[in-house]
C-alpha cells in the first residue's frame, strides 16, 4: 500500500487511540520560549515535574532585547526573561538565553542547532512551528494547556489532520523565491485555505530550494490554515544537517540516514487534496491589506474591494482604510516610512545575502532595522562583510530575536506608518498599534528600502 | 474545570472575517499571568476609539457571532483568556483556525462551526438575541431557529466533562513507558546527541 509521509510520521509517533479517534504521540522535541509561562505556573499548581528535560529545550526570543542587552530597563521584559531562565533552571532544561552565542528565534536555531531533524515530532507553543517540517518532521503550534500537557507527559492529544499536496513545477524566475511561493498559494487559496490539512510541498521546485528556502515556505503553511508544512529529507537535507552540534554523529547518523530515507510520501500515495502551481506563473509578491491573503504581484494595482465575493468585499474594504489605500493605486507607487528585515520567516545566512546584493554600494532612502534570525547567522553574516552592507545603506544591525515581526520587546512600528517587512503577519497591529504592514521577500524589503517606495526586486537584480 | 451541557445567554455580532488573535488580544498584553486575568485587554485595539463595538453596547454577552476563519493566526491561548475572562462561553463562526478552536475547548469555550452563521449575523445586525447551546443535541438555537454544529466527539466530551487531559494522559503511563522504551531501540537517533 503507497502511504504518505504525513501518515509514515504519525504512525512512527503513535503511543495508542481512544474511543474518541484522537491519538496520544510520543514528542521527540519540545521547544519553550517566555511566552510558555502560562504553561509552566500550571505545572507548578500542581507540583508536577518535566517528564523529559532532555527533550526540552529553552529560547529567549519573543522578548529578547536587540539593542542594549546588559542591561535590561523594560521592567516587563526583564520579568519575562527572568521567569523563563528560572522555570527553565528548576526544570533542568537546556536555555538558549539572551546571553548566549547561539542565541536567536526559535523556529531559527533548532534546525541551526540539530535539535531539529527529519522524522521527529516537534511541538513549540507558537503557530509557525510548522518551519521544523522543512526537514520532514511533524512540527505543529499548540496552545498554553497543550504545552503544560507536553511537559508534564511528552506526549500530545491530536486528531490526524487530512492530507494536501501543493506540487510546484518548474523554475524560479529570477526574483522570485520560496516567500512569494507562499503568498501566491495562500492569496489563491485565502488565510483558511488549508486548515485541518497538512500539506506537503513537492514537485521540481521545491527540491531546487535550499534548507532557508524550504523553511520560509513551511514557515508561512499556518498563513494559509495548515498547523503542517512538510518537505520529503533528501540530500540537501542531510547536507544541511551534517555536523550540527545535536544531531547524530558516527555510525548513529548512517542509521539515522537510512532512516530518513523511507520517510518520503510513497509513488501513487493518495492524498486527500492536490494543489498544482507552476512556478513560471510566480511574481515577487507583496500584501496590501491586513491579512496575508490580500497579495498580489508587486506589478498589480490595489484591488476594487468590489471584484471579491461575499465576506471578502467587507473585509478588503477594512483593509484598505486601515491601510490607507486607494483601489486603481499601482502598488509600486506606495511609498514607505521604515524597512524591518528579520523574523523566523526571513532573516537566515542566504535571506540576509539576498537583501545585502541589493543595498551593497546604494543607500536606504528610509530608515529601517537588520535582526539575523540568531546570533550564530549574525557572527556569520559579519565574517561575511555583511553588516557593513547595511551600515552603509544607513539600516541598524541589531541582535537576535523575534523583535519587529512582533513587538514584543519595544521594536515596534509607529502608529500610522508604513513598513516593508520581511516578516509573515500583516494584522492590524502586528508591528504596534495602527502599524501598516506590507509583507514581502528580503529582496523585496531591500529593494524598498533602496526606493523609499514598494519596488520591483527585478530591477535591481 | 467546570463541565457544561447547556448554556443560555445573550447573543452579539461581531461581523468581520478572519479575526486573528493580534485582534482578540495584542501582544503587549500578554506577560500578564492568568490569576491578573484578561477579561480587560479583549479587542483591546478594536474597542479603543470605537464607542459602538459590540461588546461595549452589550458587556452583558456571553455568545459572540462571528466571521469565517476566526482565530487565525498566533497560537496565543491568551485570546481565549481574554474572551472567557470577558464572560464569553460561545463563539460562532462559518470556521475556525485549528489552533484557536482547540485551545478554545481547553478552557471551556465552545468554537461552534456552523456552515450559516452568515445568515446568524445578518439577523443580528447591531441588535443581540437569545441564544441556547445543546453540547449533547450539538446545537445552537437563536431567536427560535436552531442550527446544528459539528463537534469533534473527544472535543463534546472534554466540554461536557470539564477533562483535564493530564489526567487522562497520566492514566496511560504504562503504554507511554513501553513506547519510549521501544522508540529508544528503533530509533535512538531521535535523542538530541550531548555534544556541546
Ligand atoms: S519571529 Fe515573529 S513569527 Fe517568528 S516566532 Fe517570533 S514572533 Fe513568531
Amino acid at each position: 500500500m503507497s502511504v504518505t509521509m504525513l501518515d509514515k510520521l504519525w504512525d512512527a509517533h503513535e503511543i495508542l487511540t481512544n474511543d474518541e479517534g484522537a491519538s496520544l504521540l510520543w514528542v521527540d522535541r519540545h521547544l519553550v520560549h517566555e511566552g510558555s509561562h502560562h504553561a509552566f505556573a500550571k505545572l507548578a499548581e500542581r507540583d508536577l515535574p518535566v517528564a523529559a528535560p532532555e527533550l526540552t529545550f529553552g529560547v529567549a526570543d519573543h522578548y529578547a532585547p536587540t539593542r542594549h542587552r546588559d542591561h535590561v530597563d523594560n521592567a516587563d521584559v526583564a520579568k519575562m526573561l527572568d521567569r523563563l531562565s528560572r522555570n527553565t533552571d528548576a526544570h533542568g532544561i537546556r536555555l538558549f538565553g539572551l546571553r548566549d552565542p547561539r542565541q536567536g528565534i526559535v523556529h531559527v536555531i533548532g534546525p541551526e542547532q540539530g535539535i531539529t531533524l527529519p522524522g521527529l515530532l516537534i511541538n513549540c507553543g507558537d503557530s509557525h512551528t510548522s518551519t521544523h517540517g522543512a526537514f520532514g518532521a511533524l512540527a505543529f503550534g499548540i496552545g498554553a494547556t497543550q504545552v503544560a500537557h507536553v511537559l508534564a507527559t511528552q506526549t500530545i492529544w491530536q486528531t490526524r489532520p487530512r492530507s494536501m499536496r501543493i506540487t510546484v513545477e518548474g523554475a524560479l524566475p529570477k526574483g522570485v523565491t520560496a516567500k512569494d511561493i507562499a503568498l501566491h498559494w495562500i492569496a489563491k487559496l485565502g488565510t483558511g485555505g488549508a486548515t485541518g490539512h497538512a500539506v506537503e510541498y513537492a514537485g521540481s521546485t521545491i527540491r531546487a530550494l535550499s534548507m532557508e528556502g524550504r523553511m520560509t515556505l513551511c514557515n508561512l503553511s499556518i498563513e494559509g490554515g495548515a498547523r503542517f508544512g512538510m518537505v520529503a529529507p533528501d540530500d540537501t537535507t542531510f547536507a544541511y544537517l551534517d555536523g550540527r552540534p545535536f544531531a547524530p554523529k558516527d555510525d548513529a547518523w548512517d542509521a539515522a540516514v537510512q532512516d530518513w530515507r523511507a520517510l518520503a510520501s510513497d509513488a501513487g500515495a493518495d492524498f486527500d487534496r492536490e494543489v498544482r502551481i507552476d512556478a513560471g506563473d510566480i511574481a515577487p509578491t507583496v500584501t496590501w491589506g491586513t491579512t496575508p491573503e490580500q497579495a498580489l504581484p508587486i506589478t498589480g494595482t490595489v484591488p476594487d474591494p468590489d471584484s471579491f465575493d461575499g465576506a471578502r468585499v467587507k473585509a478588503a474594504r477594512e483593509a484598505l482604510d486601515y491601510m490607507d489605500l486607494v483601489p486603481g493605486q499601482k502598488l509600486s507607487d506606495i511609498a514607505v516610512d521604515q524597512v524591518f528585515l528579520g523574523s523566523c520567516t526571513n532573516a537566515r545566512i542566504e535571506d540576509l545575502r539576498a537583501a545585502a546584493a541589493i543595498l551593497k554600494g546604494r543607500r536606504a532612502k528610509v530608515p529601517g532595522i537588520v535582526s539575523p534570525g540568531s546570533m550564530l547567522v549574525r557572527a556569520q553574516a559579519e565574517r561575511e562583510g555583511l553588516d557593513r552592507i547595511f551600515t552603509d545603506a544607513g539600516l541598524d544591525w541589531v541582535a537576535s530575536g523575534c523583535s519587529m515581526c512582533v513587538g514584543m520587546n519595544g521594536d515596534t512600528v509607529p502608529a500610522g506608518n508604513r513598513c516593508a517587512s520581511s516578516t509573515n503577519r500583516n494584522f492590524r497591529g502586528r508591528q504596534g498599534r495602527g502599524a501598516r504592514t506590507h509583507i514581502m521577500s528580503p529582496v523585496m524589503v531591500a529593494a524598498a528600502a533602496v526606493t523609499g517606495h514598494l519596488t520591483d526586486a527585478r530591477e535591481f537584480l | 474545570m467546570a463541565g457544561w451541557t447547556t448554556h443560555n445567554g445573550k447573543a452579539v455580532a461581531l461581523p468581520r472575517a478572519n479575526v486573528d488573535t493580534d485582534q482578540v488580544i495584542p501582544a503587549r498584553f500578554m506577560s500578564a499571568s492568568r490569576a491578573e486575568g484578561y477579561g480587560g485587554y479583549l479587542f483591546a485595539d478594536l474597542r479603543d476609539g470605537d464607542p459602538d463595538f459590540p461588546l461595549d453596547r452589550h458587556p452583558d454577552a456571553s455568545v459572540l457571532v462571528a466571521g469565517p476563519n476566526f482565530g487565525c493566526g498566533s497560537s496565543r491561548e491568551a485570546a481565549v483568556y481574554a474572551l472567557v475572562d470577558a464572560g464569553i462561553r460561545v463563539v460562532v463562526a462559518e470556521s475556525f483556525a485549528d489552533i484557536f478552536a482547540g485551545n478554545a475547548v481547553n478552557n471551556g469555550l465552545l468554537p461552534a462551526a456552523i456552515p450559516d452563521a452568515g445568515a446568524i449575523l445578518d439577523a443580528l445586525g447591531d441588535g443581540t438575541a437569545s441564544a441556547r447551546v445543546d453540547l449533547d443535541g450539538g446545537t445552537l438555537t437563536i431567536d427560535g431557529k436552531t442550527y446544528a454544529f459539528d463537534l469533534p466527539k473527544i472535543w463534546r466530551e472534554k466540554l461536557v466533562n470539564g477533562w483535564d487531559d493530564i489526567d487522562l494522559t497520566r492514566a496511560h503511563a504504562d503504554a507511554i513507558a513501553a513506547y519510549r522504551k521501544t522508540r529508544a531501540k528503533t530509533a535512538s537517533w531521535a535523542w538530541p546527541d550531548g555534544a556541546s
